[in-house]
């Protein structure tokens, strides 16, 4: 493998692999084999929306009225934020700031946290107003049976949208004591960058959620 | 038929004694046998539901199960075969012991994550034993909705977890080896220097990683359909169970191709070297095995004829299954284009690779009778189909994985087995396994259904026959056990390269050090390059 050697000893290689260079080519390019799984796996999901927004665009119509238009756009600006948060974050990693990386991260984490705390009211406020599928949902007629489909989508969906933001959140801890520890610098932030490619991945899912959920009557 | 290797030589087995170097290790070699050692758990397993079936159906009575259990017995046949065994069988055991070999490279690109997937194929694997144990699931392998959410009273949940956890382990090996076989080759060794199995391997990883995720996300629906009334599949809320359908098969249909992918590619080594020969139209050979991976996502209705799909789409998966035999008959052609004038040898291996040949090709033509509309219509869910699909995949299958088993054992341990047993097993395995489907095609076309425990007296003979071939089949695969086993302490050494054959896995030792190769090997010259080597060896 080309170049890189000045780096080969660096603490951060690992032994099977010949240069940092390598490392960090193969570590990038496994994040993106591991979003297009994760693209798959939402698509399914999406697989299952096209169908039944198609089959029943009136329920849709109907349900997606009792979806927080306000709540969503604001979660909607504090995912874009934390994109930039994250992206100033992997900037600070590459130039060898170590405060930078760390503030940056945290502001990451601090906004994802907001998100998923917007997500618990308005979660709150579904089971209040009897709008989880189950036993207990009430909605008006004729669409009483047919929203639950809605709301169920609703839920796998934001809710693994979510699961992914507190996976997300993980991460981020993870990069955060790097960061502290001085573990990263100008020839070696691969994890700060990757960790970024995921926040970014969670953050356009999210993109796609809002108008397709929130915005349906909304031309 | 070098230096042979002295025992005490330092090699990735012996580097180190204890269960924690075991259970830690990070080396692609230790972590493919901790595989073999638990694929061979659930083979066993599923092997023994089979054999409870063929004994079941010895007789028109249902005189050893009532129906309730019997479901549960080919439920749990089912899920143990395809998802513990058919699909890790060969990318996790021979896949991850060669696919760093083969390139020249140290390790896989994530040696940890290869370590965590056979943790999380074991924590699959614990949760389906959990409802075995439990009193088993009784959906079938497919879990069908709205039965499976709706009606079944079994342990749907925790088999469906465990396939959703086991599912991870084949996405972590496919991303591994896709990244692996991108950035870790060796100096010199381009694309189209690659061996066979490796090109193999890195189309069936395709698969895994765009497949798996849909039929995870399906089977999560399912478990919260049951659990929370989430109700993306229920009729009576307007959903549709054959949306279902669609999400499982666009995976499991698939996954068809990477229990043989991998499989066609080990067939290709074993007959480029027991031919002695370079494999005809390596480049078509490379490119229809991604060919394969490609249209094999186009095909799953084929699954559906006969649900509410329309006739349009039935005729457009129709046309676009006979498409995916193409590829699959460009290697078949090749294959058998490479024997022409080779200079054949007779050795286990290549019985297991004559035996996958045939048996491929009756398992490829009766897809395309099931490919058919109209056919289809009078064989569905007849054991038409569980004759077909048997032929492929463990007529396919296994009979490559234990050939490539065979070939690579004496890299894997440095020993040689007994070549008269091999022989006598490997023919054992085939005349048993053909006793065993052959009648089921006939019992198929007459109409016998799949999954019933009784049927009329006519049909005893044939399922006599192939309760007795499964017999003669479950001694077959008993007999390698035993000798593979005895060979490890008392097996001729093997040296370098017992079989005189290309490659780089055979250019460093047996077995090999952790690190693989002593100095990065620099590639030269293409796969299979023996005429080349008969002239350096003449």
């Amino acid at each position: 493998m080309p170049n890189g050697h000045a780096a080969a000893h660096h603490e951060a290689l690992q032994h099977h692999f010949d240069s940092l260079q390598q490392q960090k080519d193969a570590s990038t390019f496994g994040m993106w084999v591991f979003l297009v799984t994760e693209v798959l796996f939402f698509g399914g999901l999406f697989m299952a929306y096209i169908l039944y927004r198609t089959w029943y665009p009136d329920v849709w119509l109907a349900a997606s009225h009792h979806l927080d238009v306000t709540l969503g756009a604001f979660n909607t600006a504090v995912l874009i934020l934390s994109s930039l948060t994250m992206a100033l974050a992997v900037h600070a990693a590459q130039t060898g700031n170590k405060n930078g990386t760390a503030l940056f991260l945290v502001l990451t984490m601090v906004l994802g946290v907001v998100f998923l705390g917007v997500k618990v009211v308005e979660y709150s406020d579904k089971f209040t107003h009897h709008l989880v599928p189950g036993p207990t949902f009430q909605f008006d007629a004729p669409y009483q049976r047919t929203a639950q489909i809605f709301f169920s989508i609703y839920f796998a969906m934001t809710g693994m949208h979510a699961l992914h933001m507190v996976i997300g959140e993980g991460i981020m801890l993870y990069l955060l004591v790097g960061a502290l520890k001085g573990r990263f610098s100008a020839a070696y932030y691969t994890p700060v960058e990757i960790g970024g490619l995921y926040w970014h991945f969670v953050d356009i899912i999210w993109i796609f959620l809002f108008p397709l959920l929130y915005l349906v009557g909304h031309h | 038929m070098d230096t042979a290797t002295a025992p005490t030589q330092t090699n990735y087995i012996n580097v180190a004694h204890t269960a924690k170097s075991w259970l830690l290790t990070r080396d692609h070699k230790r972590i493919a046998l901790l595989y073999l050692i638990s694929v061979s758990v659930f083979f066993m397993i599923g092997g023994l539901f089979a054999l409870l079936i063929r004994l079941e159906l010895l007789t028109p009575a249902g005189d050893l199960f009532e129906a309730e259990t019997y479901n549960k017995v080919f439920t749990m046949h089912g899920v143990a075969m395809v998802f513990f065994f058919l699909i890790p069988a060969i990318p996790a055991t021979l896949g991850n012991f060669l696919v760093p070999l083969m390139i020249g490279a140290k390790d896989l690109a994530f040696p940890r994550i290869n370590l965590l997937s056979w943790y999380v194929y074991v924590l699959g694997g614990l949760f389906t034993l959990a409802a075995v144990i439990g009193g088993g699931v009784d959906t079938g392998w497919t879990f069908y909705t709205p039965y499976s959410t709706a009606a079944s009273n079994t342990h749907v949940i925790l088999t469906g977890l465990g396939v959703f956890i086991s599912g991870f382990s084949s996405i972590l090996t496919g991303f591994n080896f896709i990244v692996t076989i991108h950035k870790m080759r060796a100096p010199g060794m381009t694309w189209f220097r690659l061996p066979l199995f490796v090109w193999a391997s890195y189309a069936t990883s395709l698969i895994a990683i765009l497949g798996t995720p849909v039929v995870a996300i399906a089977i999560v629906l399912v478990a919260l359909e049951r659990t929370l009334h989430i109700g993306v599949f229920d009729p009576t809320l307007g959903g549709d169970p054959v949306l279902y359908q669609h999400l499982f098969w666009f995976y499991s249909h698939p996954a068809v191709y990477v229990m043989v992918l991998p499989a066609m590619g080990v067939i290709s080594e074993l007959i480029a070297a027991f031919t002695r020969k370079e494999i005809f139209g390596y480049k078509f050979v490379a490119f229809s095995s991604l060919a394969i991976a490609v249209i094999g996502f186009f095909v799953w209705g084929h699954h559906m004829y006969v649900s509410s799909q329309s006739a349009f789409a039935g005729l457009v998966f129709s046309f676009l299954t006979y498409l995916v035999a193409v590829p699959s008959a460009v290697k078949v052609f090749n294959w058998t284009a490479t024997l022409y004038r080779g200079s054949i040898s007779y050795q286990a291996p290549m019985l297991y690779a004559f035996g996958f040949l045939g048996l491929f090709l009756i398992g490829g033509l009766t897809g395309l009778f099931l490919g058919a509309l109209g056919l289809d219509v009078h064989v569905h869910d007849t054991y038409f189909v569980v004759a077909h699909f048997h032929y492929v995949m463990v007529g396919g299958t296994i009979m490559a994985y234990l050939g490539g088993l065979h070939y690579w054992w004496p890299k894997m341990t440095g020993r040689l087995y007994n070549e008269g047993w091999a022989k006598f097993a490997a023919l054992m395995i085939f005349v048993g396994f053909n006793l065993t489907f052959f009648p089921q095609f006939l019992l198929g076309y007459m109409g016998m259904p799949r999954r019933y425990h009784m049927y009329p007296e006519e049909w005893q003979v044939l399922n006599v026959l192939s309760t007795a071939g499964a017999t003669i089949l479950g001694v077959g695969y008993f007999i390698p056990t035993i000798y593979l086993l005895w060979s490890l302490k008392k097996g001729e050494v093997a040296g370098d390269n017992p079989w005189g054959a290309t490659g780089l896995e055979w250019q460093t030792q047996s077995p090999p050090v952790t690190e693989n190769f002593p100095v990065t090997p620099v590639v030269t010259e293409p796969a299979y390059a023996y005429a080349h080597q008969e002239k350096r060896f003449a």
